[in-house]
């Protein structure tokens, strides 16, 4: 079972107090964009084996939305951080690199 | 006006523990910037308490003050006198982006008391109710089996715990499965 931190309350949280809610890190592409951004936006998602961003909400908790950094394949957990961000904090990437030095998922690496 | 009368009109179960619905509580839900001098003089003049730190319940000689998240808040203090507290706290934060709501009677608050509390608690919640990790002061949410509750830790060693009111019977009905006489796990 999954046991994150909830950055906002500090809590360890195990998965059946947190939702899960999708990938972190989508950019919407809404009104006014091509047909390609906007499938890609709204179908497009990753699915990797290895280093994954994924976004969590601490439902049972603090109702507040975090994002984390995990690997799918080794379960473990790199981080999580705030979700007032448009990309993992420099941190969570050195702590990902130390691990898996090649890593790459989207257009961060 | 018809007269209040708490979910379950104050039901008490016997069992390794006591379990009793507390009755009429004035709860009222405090949102905006914890950290503004206008949320912890607000905060002050309301209940007499301090602004909590974080997963902290703080008790002043009016009241009693809650930490729920980075900018929500739980103020309990006498059902007689809630509205004048929401007024002290309306007036306090007029000029702040807050929010003041009268909550008392959409809740339901359990008192659990005796040797054994924690483990029922922990039979419940996924939640390390260890004495070290959890103790006076200290409040979690978290979900009691299906549904979300808080709970927090008096100075005597017994506990409260809040759900909605909606959910009242089903958590009451928890409480007496869980600290029902021969479930008694010595853990804690």
């Amino acid at each position: 079972m999954l046991t994150l931190q909830c950055p906002y309350c500090g809590v360890w949280a195990e998965e059946t107090e947190l939702h899960a809610e999708g990938e972190a890190h989508l950019k919407r592409f809404g009104p006014g964009s091509s047909d390609d951004e906007f499938e890609g936006y709204l179908f497009m998602r990753e699915n990797p084996k290895g280093v994954h961003f994924e976004r969590w909400r601490h439902s049972n908790g603090c109702g507040k939305f975090f994002h984390a950094a995990r690997c799918t394949m080794t379960l473990q957990v790199f981080g999580t951080y705030s979700a007032q961000t448009l990309e993992p904090p420099q941190d969570i990437k050195d702590k990902i690199s130390a691990v898996q030095p090649n890593w790459s998922w989207r257009e961060f690496s | 006006m018809s007269k209040a009368v708490s979910a379950l009109n104050g039901a008490s179960f016997e069992g390794f523990v006591k379990v009793e619905e507390t009755g009429l509580r004035g709860m009222i839900t405090v949102r905006g910037d914890l950290d503004g001098a206008e949320m912890s003089a607000a905060v002050k003049a309301a209940t007499g308490a301090q602004m909590p730190a974080q997963r902290k319940v703080v008790s002043g000689d009016k009241g009693v003050v809650a930490w729920m998240s980075p900018d929500e808040l739980l103020v309990v203090v006498d059902y007689a006198e809630v509205l004048e507290t929401v007024a002290t706290l309306t007036t306090a934060l007029a000029s702040s982006h807050a929010l003041v709501a009268n909550v008392s009677d959409a809740r339901a608050v359990y008192h659990v008391s005796g040797e054994g509390s924690r483990d029922v608690l922990a039979k419940l919640a996924p939640v390390d109710f260890g004495k070290d990790a959890f103790g006076a002061g200290d409040i979690r949410r978290s979900r009691f089996a299906q549904v979300p509750a808080a709970v927090w830790g008096n100075e005597d060693g017994s506990f409260e715990v809040i759900c909605f009111r909606s959910v009242a019977q089903y958590v009451f009905d928890l409480l007496k499965v869980s600290a029902a006489r021969g479930g008694e796990v010595g853990f804690h």
